[in-house]
């Protein structure tokens, strides 16, 4: 049973590696981390897959294609939702709330200050 | 021609990373977007892994199948309101822990009657040993617990049925029938791999779910979604342990661990145990409460008035709550901040861990509406500065300030960390009506001399504020 063991000691490492790294996450995104967490799992998909292209009879294969489509949409809605989220945590907002607007200005804040620092200094 | 297992292993190997580094990005919001697109790519690498690798019939119907998944979950995915998403969340969860239910089942059912063949890298189903039929029982079990469980909550969250605890008579008998029915069922999957014992199985975890989500209360149900996504997570990896499928067992134990983590914090930011809200309500409806008005005098006051305390005041401590995910009102108070802060008024909203309808719900909210994420504040680094704060103002929240958690050991709910909003000068409370919060326990900090309360709607008082405000 190497192979066994082998599976063992990953869920193991993987236990402690999902312990460290959540631990860090900051409480300010708890809610995309549950639906983050959430489409992660959805990756039960390929496990869907399989039992759907090895399904024998009709009722199996209803069956594998119904865990299909509920893991599908799972894995895509929990990805595609966590991404509407995260798009709104901004930093301080720019004057322009318009996204394009405010990239232009967010790339640009060192040429502005320098100019200014120029007019102090002249005066 | 198909991938050899080397190829396989790591290209699995390559989208478990991503899915850690998923997670990683969530440390900041700064890394946290693009660390969640690294996941979505982590994920469409699996998917066509599989594609590749194992020799699979019936592909133009998984395409299919994909396509409708797809079809009805992004649109929904795209369109639903921040508010709704604790309902959303448990939705996508439930229909998880559903999916692993059924591939345990049918893969039980491939892996008996026909030995030998080889479904992923580790061959473990070719013999159904009993540690084969125990990761199949837990996932038959846990992932009917967390589909029914799930549903039941999108039910309560969507309000398709009652938001109170629903608790019969002999409730407590029942569950502990069907939890040893479900022990029992088990066993006999692991020994024989019986399908229609398998069937009964998951039918006991449906029930097991139903009756384990009924009996919580509405401001419970945050911590019920985060423990289901664990169970999900659970059941995922131990799917995992059957297919001999590394990335399901990585990726489902990483939200195992998550779910873990968020449970406990949450529990704790309550005041309260796992357990203690789970069965809370068996022992006779601890989260009941009072939900009698008192009727002793305080000051209220009109939106003008509190237009002044905070049009004239240097620092201005927002603690928004429920209510104001309730009333919806959290674009209004994001152009209240606009206006004080455009009277030179420093502003920032300090946050409750529970504050919302799940956890960090009410930071979603507050981005929703615009405001940066460096003024929204953490309940450990905000709590020191509500001494030089000269207005606090809670809107919508009432447990989570009673200063009962810190002084009176009797109360249901000592121990409860809380935003200390006692300590500012004045404090100003936007309220419904004088009923007391979730908990049911009278707040002393209303009767004070330096609070004035505003009744009404969070919305409606926020807006008369914020029109007065403009005026001064």
């Amino acid at each position: 049973m190497d192979d066994g063991i082998a599976l063992l000691t990953i869920t193991v490492l993987a236990v402690f590696v999902g312990f460290e790294v959540v631990s860090k996450v900051s409480s300010t995104l708890h809610t995309p981390l549950m639906s983050g967490a959430n489409a992660i799992h959805g990756i039960i998909l390929v496990g869907a897959i399989i039992v759907a292209g090895q399904a024998g009879d009709g009722w199996t294969l209803a069956l594998a294609l119904l865990a299909v489509v509920l893991a599908t949409a799972n894995l895509v809605g929990g990805f595609v939702v966590t991404d509407r989220m995260l798009e709104m945590f901004r930093g301080r907002r720019s004057k322009p709330t318009e996204p394009a607007a405010s990239a232009a200005s967010a790339a640009s804040p060192a040429p502005a200050a320098t100019d200014t620092d120029a007019k102090e200094a002249g005066r | 021609m198909l991938l050899s297992p080397t190829w396989t292993a790591i290209l699995y190997l390559a989208a478990a990373v991503c899915f850690i580094l998923a997670l990683k990005g969530l440390s900041s919001p700064k890394t946290a977007r693009r660390g969640n697109l690294i996941g979505a790519a982590g994920a469409l690498v699996a998917v066509i892994t599989v594609f590749l690798s194992v020799r699979l019939e019936n592909i133009p119907w998984i395409i299919a199948a994909i396509a409708v998944g797809s079809a009805i979950a992004a649109p929904v995915a795209r369109r639903v309101q921040m508010t709704q998403m604790p309902q959303l969340v448990a939705l996508f969860n439930g229909v998880g822990g559903g999916a692993a239910a059924l591939v345990a089942l049918l893969e039980l059912g491939h892996a008996t009657p026909d030995a030998g063949d080889t479904t992923g890298l580790y061959d473990l189903t070719s013999v159904l040993n009993p540690w084969v039929g125990l990761a199949i029982a837990f996932t038959l079990l846990v992932g009917a617990v967390s589909f029914a469980g799930s549903m039941v909550t999108f039910a309560k969250l969507q309000e398709l049925m009652t938001t109170r605890p629903v608790v019969f008579p002999g409730l407590p008998v029942i569950m502990a029938a069907v939890l040893v029915a479900a022990i029992a069922a088990s066993v006999v999957v692991i020994f024989t791999g019986a399908i229609w014992i398998a069937v009964v199985l998951i039918v006991l975890g449906v029930a097991t779910g139903v009756l384990l989500v009924l009996p919580v209360g509405g401001a419970d149900v945050p911590i019920v979604i985060s423990l289901l996504n664990a169970f999900t997570g659970l059941a995922v990896a131990a799917s995992g342990l059957v297919l001999g499928n590394v990335l399901l067992v990585v990726a489902g134990t990483l939200v195992g661990a998550s779910g873990t983590i968020l449970t406990r914090a949450m529990a704790s930011a309550m005041g309260r145990s796992v357990a203690g809200i789970l069965f809370g309500a068996f022992r006779g409806g601890s989260t009941a409460g009072s939900t009698v008005a008192s009727d002793r005098p305080v000051r209220s006051s009109s939106a003008e008035d509190v237009a002044v305390l905070l049009g004239y005041a240097q620092r201005v401590i927002i603690v928004p709550g429920y209510g104001l995910a309730v009333a919806q009102g959290q674009h209004t108070i994001a152009e209240l901040q606009a206006a004080l802060e455009a009277r030179g008024i420093e502003v920032i909203f300090a946050i409750h861990p529970v504050a919302g309808r799940m956890p960090g719900h009410m930071n979603v909210l507050l981005a929703e509406a615009n405001i940066p994420y460096e003024a929204l504040k953490e309940m450990s680094e905000v709590n020191r500065e509500f001494k030089t704060a000269d207005v606090a103002l809670v809107v919508g929240a009432n447990d989570v300030v009673n200063p009962a958690a810190k002084t009176t050991p009797g109360s249901p709910i000592y121990g409860m960390p809380i935003l200390e909003v006692d300590a500012a000068r004045q404090v100003v409370f936007l309220k419904r009506s004088m009923r007391p919060g979730f908990a049911g326990i009278e707040n002393e900090l209303l009767f004070e001399p330096q609070t004035t309360l505003l009744f009404g709607d969070a919305k409606d008082s926020l807006g008369k504020v914020l029109s007065a405000v403009k005026a001064l």
